[in-house]
């Protein structure tokens, strides 16, 4: 049985098909891409999984627990962590205050949830901002804060949606070490991204999206090679 | 020394509020207990408007709630004015549930709707119903005194519940900072998606934060009831009562424990002072002076009093900071500044 | 109760719901295109109301005579409005939003309050004065003609949105602020029609009612809440939607006076209300 499964997903808004019939397995401790084109359903299935929306047909389940159709909360508490493509750490709180914040769902204890999350800030490297307000952290920061925060919640799948956009290579260097450091603890990565030098080489497993349908799944260098996704992506180009 | 500052601030307001009974005359006692009442809803309501980040603008509705169920098991039933006031709390409490329920699906400005319609529905209907007085009101019996029935001929007691009633609601927020529910509320009211990201029920505890409210609400207009021996609709369930608490609030600074506290002060300072210069409120010239004020804080220091001040702190310290540096260092803080 | 009765209700109903459409159009419209609720809006009518009055009282005028430049000077406010209070909390956090107009709400009725006190005031013999027998029922001139003004208003409003380039504009910016910026639309001179629009389409509203309802500071606040039904009901941002759900809106408010009560009119007109926001709360007709 796999870490995570989708069977048959699709994903409806109104006359729109933003997922059509997508399947595909995650295994526990793996590390996947999910690529595509612009407009490829990417943010959609991830919705899907975290969720944030129900599948209009199909079902995803974890560790062979369902898990579609369940709030976003309840998905979190079965282990579903997640980070958002804006960052969406909370303003009016330190760093260490916004994993605490995750933490608390483990144990409802300020002072061992405030260890946890000293823990998990020198885990990101974000250690010296402990106690520095979220607010006043650059973008990749907060970046990784939002990484740290989704991890205290002691996830068995991290979604991460897109966390290299944007950053310059020394940053997505950084990015890339805390995501091998994660599936060292044996959580299993699953990242939307259009930064290909970032994920391609760490993937183990790559799911493609184009416009709504997986048109590929393997090895990266399987995936690189597939025509159709070479063309999905020139043909974007062009 | 630095450290040492709080905690002398503390001990000499702790003196000042034991002494000031016998140092006032009644007048100024009372508003000294309006104060301290107004303080206590502000604190009430800033834990839901505050902390939690939902701005309810019909609060009057859990006061209202509150005084008459104490005063109608008083008059009623003989039911001491201690368990009255308990059982208001719990009254509102109940109300808050199915608000909640109805309501916290709504978004910002559609919630601050919601609540100044509910508020409205309870003052129709309190102002129809005749078991509870409609628009005449209910007065209170004075035939017995003292506290076990919690009605005084002078100031002096309701000062004690007053500000008994106050420090018992700042301790309950207080318990709330601290506790992981301070920290969900504030996730909450911050980023509730990624708030729901990691495992927080915005929905069960935007309730939690109500029920409070509700209830310390309740427990002050139970104790307006029992201060001003009479009530009607006009009196606890009027909108100007629901601005009133969340303003007191806004002024001193939004989800902090003291702002609400700050904001009574400044609030009933004017309301004071441009009544004894400008006579009489029938001219409403208070009423302009706080409008304009609420409309400069809304829109220049939304962090209401104490985050001015917090910012002009910060600011001090940062260029102190820099003038520790050379001259050229200094002026480059200064701009970036 | 007989047919007339009930046919008299229906449509003094209709009349006083186009005056509630007529308010509403202006809410709705501020909504739409920048997403901030005035509860300050119900001041625009008594901004009207008072015009109105001093018209009258003054300059012996008609309400009728004065209603164009009554227009003209709220439109006016409305910009100034915004230009100087509202441009500096459009992207302030909402709290700061309903409090900014919730506190211009307090401080118009206490300046119209301080100036004028607040005695009742009234217009008597206007022009629309009296009562009209039509197909049977007994009607009041001022309210028939302020159904018809209101009508008139809604018709304009309409066609400028749906005609003319400014309008378009207009709509454009309601509907993507970002997008029709790239077009090359100024969204603040946006803003600020909307708010003018939006003023002076609550003035008007407050002269055609002038010439029959009670005068005084705080009469927003009879209007104010029901314009709040009334666009939600509608749906927030939709001009068609607060016209239809004005007139529905007045309908059920005398309905409900006639069955229940005239004091549980509001008490109605509020539990429909919660019951929109509960289950359907972008209205019968509008977007989310």
């Amino acid at each position: 049985m796999s870490l995570l499964e989708l069977q048959g997903v699709s994903k409806r808004f109104g006359g729109l098909t933003a997922n059509q019939d997508v399947s595909f397995s995650i295994e526990a401790g793996e590390i996947a891409g999910l690529i595509g084109p612009n407009g490829a359903g990417k943010t959609t299935a991830f919705n899907c999984i975290a969720g944030f929306y129900p599948p209009s047909a199909g079902t995803i389940t974890l560790n062979g627990k369902t898990i579609s159709g369940l709030p976003p909360e309840a998905c979190a508490r079965a282990g579903v962590g997640r980070t958002f493509q804006v960052a969406r750490t909370f303003t009016s709180m330190t760093a260490s205050e916004n994993v605490m914040t995750a933490a608390m769902l483990k144990d409802r204890k300020v002072g061992s949830a405030r260890e946890t999350a000293l823990r998990l800030l020198a885990f990101v490297n974000l250690d010296a901002f402990a106690d520095k307000p979220a607010a006043s952290m650059t973008i990749s920061e907060q970046r990784r804060l939002a990484v740290a925060r989704a991890l205290a919640i002691q996830p068995m799948l991290l979604l991460m949606d897109e966390v290299m956009a944007g950053l310059n290579p020394s940053e997505v260097r950084e990015m890339v070490a805390v995501v091998l450091k994660i599936r060292d603890q044996g959580i299993a990565c699953l990242i939307v991204e259009h930064v290909l030098e970032g994920i391609m080489p760490i993937a183990d497993k790559i799911v493609v999206l184009d416009r709504g349908i997986k048109i590929a799944d393997g090895t990266p260098a399987e995936v690189s090679r597939d025509p159709a996704v070479i063309s999905a992506y020139l043909g974007d180009e062009a | 020394m630095k450290r040492a500052l709080p905690w002398l601030i503390a001990i000499v307001t702790a003196v000042v509020l034991l002494v000031l009974p016998q140092a006032l005359d009644a007048t100024h006692l009372n508003i000294v207990i309006l104060v301290l009442m107004a303080a206590q809803l502000g604190v009430a309501w800033n834990v839901l408007g505050g902390y939690a980040g939902q701005v309810s603008l019909g609060h009057a509705a859990f006061y209202g709630l509150g005084a008459y169920t104490s005063t109608l098991l008083a008059m009623k039933f003989g039911i001491n004015p201690w368990l009255g006031m308990l059982a208001g709390g719990a009254v509102a409490a109940l109300l808050s549930f199915g608000f909640g329920w109805s309501c916290f699906r709504l978004k910002g400005h559609y919630f601050a709707m919601a609540t100044i319609a509910v508020a409205e529905i309870v003052q129709i209907v309190f102002t129809n119903w005749d078991y509870a007085g409609s628009a005449v009101g209910l007065t209170l019996p004075m035939d017995k005194e003292g506290w076990a029935v919690m009605v005084f001929p002078d100031k002096a007691p309701y000062y004690w519940l007053a500000l008994g009633l106050l420090v018992l609601t700042l301790l309950a927020t207080l318990a709330v900072e601290r506790s992981y529910l301070g920290y969900y509320l504030r996730a909450i009211k911050d980023e509730p998606d990624a708030a729901r990201s990691i495992g927080i029920d915005i929905g069960r505890y935007k309730q939690v934060a109500l029920v409070l409210s509700a209830f310390f609400t309740a427990l002050g207009g139970s104790l307006y009831a029992q201060k001003e021996l009479y009530i009607d609709p006009g009196s606890v369930l009027s909108t100007a009562l629901s601005i009133k608490m969340a303003l007191v609030s806004i002024l001193g600074g939004v989800g902090t424990l003291l702002g609400p506290v700050i904001g009574s002060v400044v609030l009933t300072l004017i309301e004071e002072f441009t009544r004894t210069l400008f006579g009489g409120s029938g001219r409403g010239t208070d009423t302009i002076i706080y409008a304009a004020l609420i409309v400069v804080i809304a829109v220049f220091y939304p962090t209401g009093l104490i985050g001015w001040y917090r910012e002009r702190v910060r600011r001090i310290k940062a260029r102190k900071a820099g003038a520790k540096r050379d001259d050229a260092a200094a002026i480059k803080q200064e701009v970036l500044l | 109760m007989t047919a007339d009765i009930l046919l008299q209700t229906l449509f003094s109903g209709v009349l006083i719901g186009l005056i509630y459409a007529l308010v509403a159009i202006g809410l709705t419209m501020i909504f739409g295109v920048m997403d901030i609720v005035n509860f300050a809006h119900g001041e625009f009518l008594m901004l009207g109301m008072y015009a109105s009055f001093w018209g009258v009282a003054l300059f012996a005028l008609d309400p009728l005579l004065t209603l164009p430049l009554t227009a003209l000077m709220l439109f006016a406010f409305g910009m100034l409005l915004y230009k100087v209070v509202i441009r500096r909390i459009i992207d302030a956090p909402m709290l700061s939003q309903i409090f900014t107009t919730f506190g211009l709400m307090i401080l118009f009725r206490g300046i119209a309050q301080f100036l004028w006190k607040p005695d009742f005031r009234s217009v008597e013999n206007s022009w629309a004065s009296g009562s009209v027998k039509l197909a049977g029922l007994q009607l009041g001139l001022p309210q028939l003609v302020a159904g018809v003004g209101a009508v008139l208003v809604t018709v304009t409003i309409y066609l400028f949105l749906h005609r003319t380039k400014l309008g378009a504009a207009l709509e454009a910016t309601a509907s993507d602020k970002e997008a029709a910026r790239l077009m090359g639309i100024d969204s603040h001179r946006m803003f600020g029609l909307a708010w003018g629009i939006g003023a002076a389409c609550a003035g008007v509203a407050g002269v055609l009612l002038s010439t029959f309802f009670p005068i005084f500071p705080d009469v927003g606040a009879n209007f104010i809440l029901l314009a709040f039904v009334v666009v939600n009901l509608g749906g927030f941002g939709s001009v068609t939607g607060a016209f239809w759900a004005g007139i529905l809106v007045g309908v059920i408010e005398v309905m409900g006076g006639l069955l229940l009560g005239p004091q549980y009119k509001m008490a109605v007109v509020l539990v429909l209300f919660l019951g929109v926001l509960m289950f359907r709360p972008q209205g019968l007709m509008g977007k989310a």
